[in-house]
């Protein structure tokens, strides 16, 4: 009886939640597919030319897929971020606190949302990527859990921003000032073991790394990290997120006075 | 008699000290249309916001149709349909998604869910803006849509925050009319309201409250027996001798008007025998009426003390 319920609810959130990042498309699957052809040109054809090979491959290749795992991150992150604070803010998030919805219903509704919207914007990534380079897939299983698992633990942290962000600025500062500084220096763009010894060390207290190079062996078969340790980082990140974000909407912080 | 609201005791206490709620006991039996009257920051909002676990109540209990908030939050949930003070939806999103959705987090499946979209859209007449966005409505069509909105998941109570807050008369008649119409099918119904008309007009039972303390609980006939004493405004023609009446307290505004409190014991008549004998032609005769006024002067000059009365009023029994 209340788990029927609580499957429609779940549907209900998820459906609103991806109805809304299509509805407004342009700002939200178009922009990510420019930013990469961007990168394309300009590592692609003009420096990477220069660079040569990095991991045994030419840079190109060797960017991808960094360059998708980027845009699922930002996405995810930001699609529950805007999405839940604009709840709050317009207060149609009491549309969900006054129904009999549990809060681990309103979570994975989210999640599910963002996880959507990341994934989609992956695909998205990679069908203009393959205009530029060719794709391989060495596993794909790995590539599925990745992301999956990414897109999640992202999704969650926009939430808890989200349910701290008393401005649209408040959901701004988290992605530019960790998300884009940890996603530069996670190993997109470099495999970490050009690093001095001291850089590497820093380098692996950032989660993206994990998460980088476990995605870069689903397509190219490389990582500068154990695949174990990789799914083992990402799943303590969704566990404790998880655990987190429960916490504050039970508490209802921000939502209930 | 089943209740379908019980509170007892509930205190409110904001963030930074502010003492919303000081203790209120309150009780509505099911099919009862109830209503919750008091000036602005009584309390109201504050007390509905506990109910529908909006706002975390500080101290006391709350049950829904027996279901305690603190145990059987969900259950207790599912019973209620809310349409709140101020617009909380999505601005961006179509009717029919907003109603659709809603009725979604009550597990109500999206094909039914678009079958009562249709109906609550027809019936309040927005079935023509089902697909506009909400920004698009009108103030009195965004009410409407929150109406819809409370009883996609049809509830057995249904409380409104002021539902009829800036809507013309015309539409405010044709919401008592559909809300009248819900109670007869059994739903319960409370409404806040600062218009004693407007309780006067649906209620069966109504408490007052100020500053976060029921200061009266009661049936509307009691209430309304308790307006002793009515002012009318007189207009009459000009006269060389002003006006004076014996046994009446009254004002003499100008030369043409005066106002005059006539007590529930004393008979108008006198008052135009008295002005006839002094030559005085009354041209035209008005209520001057702000009986809510009227009525918390009554209350608040009498004290609390009527509390203890209240017990002697039993509430009355709801329509089922
Ligand atoms: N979130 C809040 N934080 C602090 N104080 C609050 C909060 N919400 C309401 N109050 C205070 O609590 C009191 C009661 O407010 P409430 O909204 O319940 O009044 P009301 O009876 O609904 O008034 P109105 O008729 O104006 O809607 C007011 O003094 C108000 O300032
Ligand atoms: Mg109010």
């Amino acid at each position: 009886m209340s788990s029927k319920r609580n499957f429609v609810a779940l549907k209900s959130i998820m459906y609103k939640e991806i109805h809304r990042f299509i509805r407004i498309w342009v700002q939200t699957l178009v922009p990510p597919a420019i930013t990469i052809s961007l990168y394309f040109v300009i590592f692609g054809s003009l420096i990477g030319a220069r660079i040569g090979e990095m991991g045994g491959f030419d840079y190109m290749s060797f960017i991808v897929p960094g360059l998708i795992m980027m845009s699922v991150i930002t996405n995810s992150y930001s699609n529950v971020a805007s999405s839940f604070f604009s709840a709050k803010w317009q207060r149609n998030v009491e549309e969900m606190l006054v129904a009999p919805v549990p809060n681990w219903v309103i979570v994975a509704g989210y999640v599910g949302g963002g996880m959507a919207r990341g994934i989609l914007v992956g695909l998205i990534v990679t069908l203009v990527s393959l205009f530029f380079v060719e794709i391989q897939i060495h596993n794909i299983w790995v590539i599925i859990i990745t992301v999956s698992l990414t897109s999640a633990t992202f999704a969650l942290g926009g939430l808890i921003n989200a349910i701290f962000a008393g401005s649209f600025d408040d959901i701004s500062i988290i992605p530019t000032f960790v998300l884009t500084p940890l996603t530069y220096l996670g190993g997109v763009f470099y495999s970490i073991s050009l690093l001095p010894d001291f850089w590497q060390g820093v380098s692996q207290i950032n989660p993206i790394v994990y998460m980088v190079n476990a995605f870069r062996y689903g397509f190219l078969g490389i990582s500068d990290v154990s695949l174990t340790v990789s799914f083992g980082v990402l799943f303590v990140f969704i566990v404790s997120l998880f655990a987190i974000a429960m916490t504050l909407i039970t508490k209802g912080i921000g939502l209930r006075s | 008699m089943l209740k379908a609201l019980e509170i007892s005791a509930l205190k409110k206490v904001y963030k930074g000290g502010f003492e919303a709620l000081k203790g209120i006991d309150l009780t509505v039996n099911e099919g009862d249309f109830f209503a919750l009257l008091g000036p602005n920051g009584a309390g109201k909002s504050t007390t509905i916001g506990v109910i529908t676990s909006l706002v975390n109540k500080t101290s006391g209990q709350v049950k829904v149709f027996g279901h305690d908030l603190d145990t059987e939050l969900e259950a207790a949930k599912s019973y209620i349909g809310l349409v709140p003070q101020e617009f909380n939806f999505n601005q961006f999103e179509s009717l029919t998604t907003i109603l659709v959705n809603q009725a979604g987090y009550y597990g109500v499946e999206r094909s039914l869910a678009h079958k009562r979209a249709e109906k609550y859209l027809k019936q309040l007449d927005l079935w023509e803006k089902r697909h506009a966005a909400a920004r698009m409505l009108s103030g009195g069509m965004k009410r409407r849509l929150m109406i819809a909105r409370a009883l996609m998941h049809e509830p057995k109570m249904l409380i409104l925050d002021e539902p009829t807050a800036g809507v013309d008369i015309e539409l405010r008649r044709s919401m008592w009319d559909f809300l009248r119409e819900l109670n007869q099918q059994g739903i319960t119904i409370i409404l806040t309201t600062h218009y004693l008309e407007e309780a006067e007009m649906l209620c069966r039972n109504i408490a007052i409250i100020d500053s976060g303390l029921i200061v009266e609980n009661t049936t509307m006939k009691a209430l309304l027996s308790k307006l002793d004493v009515e002012t009318f405004v007189l207009d009459h023609a000009e006269t060389s001798v002003s006006p004076s009446l014996d046994g009446f307290s009254y004002r003499i505004l100008d030369e043409h008007s005066l106002e005059i409190d006539v007590k529930k014991s004393q008979n108008i008549n006198q008052v135009f025998t008295q002005l006839t004998d002094q030559k005085i032609d009354v041209k035209s005769m008005r209520n001057k009426s702000n009986r809510l006024e009227e009525l918390f002067v009554t209350l608040v000059s009498n004290g609390l003390g009527n509390n203890n009365e209240k017990s002697s009023d039993k509430p009355e029994a709801g329509a089922n």
